[in-house]
């Protein structure tokens, strides 16, 4: 399939591209590593009228350190969080969910910023982001605003940012001392879409969880924050029944849609056995810290 | 080993035969420097879009193309009706080979009715692709959905409506073979094994899609179609009939080609349509299918359901098995190859290493509102060799008996050939026994399984598949395709050259597609002619070119048109030899060639070059007498004579870990022990067997095509179809038992369907190996997690 025509503008600044979101309202659609734009291009499943490519505005992409805040810029190649020294230190969570993140290829030109902005029901970044408690930096014409993940995510590819907004930055807690972080995702090849997956930060006491918070994705129509599960274990010392209560508390938090890849009660009892699995881990790696 | 070697020259010290040659063409293709049809660009070329029907099954109210012919760049918009009109008649994709079968006439597009979503209805032509999707996009056509046959299980119920009332029902074909008396054997077995086995629908995903680039001379009125085939002489025949063109005036090359896997023996509706565009322009005209139109156009396969049975002593002797299958084919007989060969094969292959003499097996082909099936890589195979091994490991288990021992009494021994087959047909030159005792060795298997066990003490649960199989290779003229009606050869032939300066040409009507038949039929000619390898120029692909063949299919090319290459380089080798017999005054059978000289017997010393015989026989003829008129150049055609297949045979190994609470397979090491007869290039033998394997795993593990209750289907991009990539394959171990094929000197038999035949039947047992204890069972394929974990009882 090739894509039908379409105007291209190569936004100079971040100003420009902001201009022209606001001109074209609907008929304008943001082109960031083209990963996920480009095949719905081609097999005309959108029809955008123009696009207005991002990559050559200079100040939108990287990853600083911001006091205990992690900055990454929404054109931040996947490759770049994959080997950024900063996230291993201070986002270990994102740097352990990276490998799962598609291909080398797809990697070295799709961007965070793209996949927050595409909130994929099964993409790693987006439940990731939530776990941390991250915050996304959105900017219009009329000036820029600050979402919590909690907020940003609204459901199958949709999102609070307005289509005259163009995301800039993810602005991500950095790991505190002790914080604990585990990520685990199935999916029958490397690097394709997860069939289930769990991003999970934890502080963790002796044998029992202080606090946690659990995002599942691949199942939900978005990354989901599980409170039912989190309950069944705070302040419990972990152990098999604790487990057994967690994951069956995850019922009343998750209610799974079936896809190709199986069915919701499939997809149900894989985010259980994750569940299980991941806070596991988490327990193993406090004592091992 | 063997006895006496009927090709001893290929058996001389330092043969080409036998050795590992790199390819050039892989070399080219490794560089990006491959020359695909896509790649072929000439002036004025105008490109094909197609309008396909939306609907599994709809009735064509009206087609209104007015629009679409005035968009930019549009040349040509053809209907299936007008379409229709330019050919000699529809196709009917029967062969009078199968007793009784039907099929619906069919035109390349549909003309009022559509029976699978993505037939094509309405070409566009245009100066690029994406103009002429644009422009399709204006046709405008009026549907009337009509009701869609999706379930293969209830087609044939009365209350189903035939998709082709002429046909009076849904059923393409029965058949139903016995050998013995399976009722009597069952009745006296000690133990009786049934089960129940579900395959889902492949499509072959070749890298290269189909692709398809015609060039109409309206002067000479020649055609010349360069299009990604398998069988240049075949479709040659097909294009020029359904057009009516003479086969002459038509010429096929088939340059590089990106793979194929049998998908590219077919001719589509879209590739005649492409040429009539061509022939009516007067203009070059391609086609070049995309990944969406690949799924939804290319032939599908293996959509099966086959109900076993084996009977046995409680000795573990089987005494009977009986199928029965029911396959789905699509809306129309796959012409001129048909969509009933896979039951047939399943029907002829399945228990097929075992030595019993009871055997029943009948199938129904019916047909459904979806993509026409017919052959892919190792047809049938890995149906019948699942249902047949798992039923055998079945038994096994009821038994008590340990699978490979089992096997080990049941298979046909080695010095019992030639013999007659369970299904009633000649086998001959096996090695089954010396196969699974390789094997045995290979996989270290009692040490094996203490490792299985001691790790099920762990909690990790691993198992241990192993399955025997039969191919059928290098069909003969007597069974299918020429016999049939079908203009497909079954013969094959060569033609070898020595040039003026010593080089040596090679023509053959065998085909490559990447795994080397070029480079093995230069290995061959080197070899026999006695010229360094460098000196050989392989050509094929080229109907202007090579002589008439049937091509590259069913595991054919090194055992029919190697014996061809084989013969002919032998013819040459003689002529060349009977004139430097004359200018050297010495007797022909006094001499030699070695290295690209002709020496003395058992010297080495050069007498005369090959370079000197060449241009003395090109250009300097009066230096021989008249009597001597040198043509240097030698043709041979070779074709089986009574055998209907070459059957190899081979056994494979697996071992696997589950993980019982996901579902999900780490496949952990494969073995294949094979026998090809004489190996020509160990190193593409053995890609040839893990690339094989690799398909077949792919098959068993993520493969499907999806279709739901509206016939439409559901997974037509490679993010939703899983084929197997490399991250997940388990290291594949080849080994190779030589056991020459006695039905030519050559010895070779087909090798690179086998690795496909049995991967699924040894993936499967090996998972039902770790399932066992928990008391699951998986029959059905792909085997997903969800699968694994419903076997489990877990979801
Ligand atoms: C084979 C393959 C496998 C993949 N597997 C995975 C996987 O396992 N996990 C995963 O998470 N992803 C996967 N992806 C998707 C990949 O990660 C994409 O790169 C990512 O989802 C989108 O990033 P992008 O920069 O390519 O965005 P684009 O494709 O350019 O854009 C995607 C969407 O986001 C919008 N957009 C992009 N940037 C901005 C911005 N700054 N502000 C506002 N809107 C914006 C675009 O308008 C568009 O609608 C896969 C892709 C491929 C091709």
């Amino acid at each position: 399939m090739k894509a039908p025509k379409f105007n291209y503008v190569k936004a100079e600044s971040r100003s420009h591209a902001l201009q022209l979101l606001d001109e074209l309202g609907e008929d304008g659609r943001i082109i960031a590593g083209g990963q996920s734009l480009m095949p719905t291009l081609n097999m005309r499943l959108s029809q955008p009228d123009t696009l207005i490519d991002i990559n050559k505005i200079p100040d939108l992409g990287g990853i600083t350190l911001d006091g205990n805040i992690v900055r990454i810029g929404a054109l931040t190649r996947h490759v770049e969080v994959a080997n950024s020294p900063v996230v291993a230190e201070h986002l270990p969570l994102i740097a352990e969910a990276m490998p799962h993140v598609a291909h080398h290829a797809v990697r070295n030109r799709g961007t965070i910023g793209g996949s927050v902005a595409l909130a994929d029901p099964a993409a790693e970044m987006p439940a990731c982001v939530l776990a941390l408690g991250g915050t996304m930096v959105v900017e219009s014409v009329n000036g820029s605003r600050e979402i919590a993940a909690e907020d940003y995510f609204h459901g199958l590819y949709e999102t609070a940012r307005e289509t005259n907004e163009l995301l800039v930055e993810l602005r991500i807690p950095a790991k505190k001392t002790g914080d604990i972080s585990v990520f685990m995702e199935l999916a029958q090849r490397h690097g394709d879409y997860a069939m289930a997956g769990l991003a999970c930060v934890a502080r963790i006491n002796g044998n029992a969880f202080e606090g946690l918070r659990l995002v599942y994705f691949g199942s939900e129509d978005k990354p989901t924050l599980a409170s039912k599960a989190v309950s069944a274990v705070i302040g419990q010392a972990w152990s098999e029944e604790c487990k057994e209560a967690a994951t069956k508390a995850l019922e009343d938090d998750l209610d799974p849609m079936a896809n190709l890849q199986g069915s919701s009660a499939m997809k149900l009892h894989l985010q259980k056995v994750l569940t299980g699995r991941a806070l596991d881990t988490a327990i193993e790696r406090a004592e091992a810290a | 080993m063997n006895k006496e070697s009927p090709a001893p020259i290929l058996d001389r010290p330092n043969s080409y035969v036998g050795r590992t040659l790199s390819r050039d063409a892989a070399k080219r293709a490794v560089a990006g420097r491959g020359r695909y049809t896509d790649d072929i660009n000439p002036a004025r070329t105008l490109h094909a879009a197609f309008v396909r029907s939306p609907y599994g099954h709809a009735k064509i109210l009206s087609v209104d193309v007015e629009e679409a012919k005035q968009q930019p760049g549009v040349a040509l918009v053809m209907t299936g009706a007008e379409l229709a009109e330019m050919c000699t008649g529809p196709w009917v994709g029967t062969l009078t080979c199968f007793d009784g079968m039907k099929s619906a006439p069919q035109y390349p597009m549909a003309v009022d009715r559509a029976c699978w979503q993505g037939e094509p209805l309405v070409m566009v032509v245009a100066s690029s692709r994406a103009a002429a999707e644009d422009a399709a996009e204006f046709v405008m056509i009026e549907y009337e959905e009509l009701p869609v046959v999706i379930d293969k299980e209830t087609a044939l119920d009365p209350d189903t409506p035939a998709i082709h009332p002429d046909l009076g029902d849904n059923l393409a074909f029965e058949k139903t073979i016995e050998t013995g008396d399976v009722d009597k054997a069952v009745a006296e077995a000690d133990i009786v094994i049934e089960d129940t086995f579900t395959f889902g629908r492949h499509t072959a995903v070749s890298l290269e899609p189909r692709a398809l680039l015609a060039e109409y001379d309206p002067g000479t009125e020649r055609l010349t179609i360069h299009t990604s085939s398998q069988c240049p002489h075949m479709v040659q025949a097909v294009f020029a009939r359904t057009l009516g063109l003479p086969e002459h005036n038509v010429r096929i090359v088939a340059p590089d080609v990106g793979g194929s896997f049998g998908l590219k023996i077919h001719t589509f509706g879209d590739e005649i349509a492409t040429i009539a565009a061509s022939v009516k322009l007067a203009r070059p005209v391609k086609f070049i299918a995309d990944r969406l139109e690949s799924f939804a156009t290319d032939i599908h396969a293996r959509e099966n359901r086959v109900r076993g049975r084996i009977a046995v002593t409680k000795d573990g002797k089987i005494t009977s098995m009986d199928i029965d299958i029911r396959s789905g084919a699509g809306a129309y007989s796959q012409y001129p190859r048909t969509s009933v060969f896979e039951a047939n094969q399943i029907l002829n292959i399945t228990g097929g290493p075992y030595a019993h003499e009871n055997y029943r097996a009948s199938t129904q082909v019916v047909y459904l509102n979806k993509v026409p099936t017919s052959q892919y890589r190792a047809v049938g195979h890995p149906i019948g060799n699942s249902v047949g091994e798992s039923l055998v490991d079945q038994a096994a288990a009821a038994c008590g008996i340990d699978p490979m021992e089992f096997r080990r009494r049941n298979v046909m021994h080695d010095d019992s050939y030639p013999r007659i087959g369970a299904a009633g047909i000649e086998m001959r030159d096996m090695s089954h026994q010396q196969c699974l005792e390789t094997l045995v060795e290979r996989m270290n298997y009692d040490a094996l399984r203490e490792e299985q066990e001691e790790f099920r003490k762990k909690g990790v649960q691993r198992g241990i598949g192993i399955a025997a199989f039969i191919k059928g290779t290098a069909p003969g003229p007597s069974g299918y395709y020429g016999a049939g009606g079908a203009p497909i050869a079954t013969q094959d032939a060569c033609t070898v050259k020595l040039e003026p300066a010593g080089g040596v040409i090679c023509m053959v009507g065998v085909t490559d597609q990447g795994q080397g038949v070029d480079t093995v039929m230069g290995q061959i000619t080197a070899a026999t002619l006695g010229v360094p390898i460098e000196s050989v120029r392989v050509i094929e692909g080229d109907t202007d070119a090579v002589p008439y063949g049937g091509g590259t299919y069913a595991s054919r090319a090194t055992a029919i048109g190697g014996e061809a290459t084989y013969q002919a380089a032998l013819k040459l080798r003689a002529e060349i030899l009977e004139i430097a017999g004359v200018l050297l005054q010495a007797a022909p059978e006094t001499l030699d060639i070695v290295e690209g000289h002709v020496v003395d017997k058992g010297d080495t010393v050069s007498r005369i070059s090959l370079a000197e015989i060449g241009r003395i026989g090109h250009f300097q003829v009066f230096e021989l007498p008249n009597h001597v008129q040198p043509t240097l150049s030698a043709t041979h055609r070779f074709r089986l004579r009574d055998a209907l297949y070459i059957f190899t045979n081979g056994i494979q190994g697996a071992y696997v870990e589950v993980d019982i609470d996901t579902g999900f397979l780490k496949l952990l090491n494969h073995w294949v022990v094979e026998d090809c007869g004489r190996v020509i290039n160990p190193q593409l033998a053995d890609e040839q067997v893990r690339g094989g394997c690799v398909q077949g795993l792919g098959g068993a593990l993520y493969e499907e095509c999806v279709y739901d209750a509206a016939g439409q289907l559901q997974n037509a991009t490679l993010a939703d179809y899983l084929t197997p990539m490399a991250g997940e394959m388990p290291d594949i171990e080849v080994a190779h038992i030589q056991t020459h094929t006695g039905v030519s000197e050559l010895g070779a038999k087909g090798v690179g369907e086998s690795g496909t035949g049995a991967a699924p039947a040894v993936v499967m047992n090996a998972v039902n190996d770790a399932l066992r204890p928990f008391g699951g069972k998986i029959s059905s394929q792909p085997m997903s997690p969800e699968t694994i974990l419903k076997a489990l009882g877990k979801v």
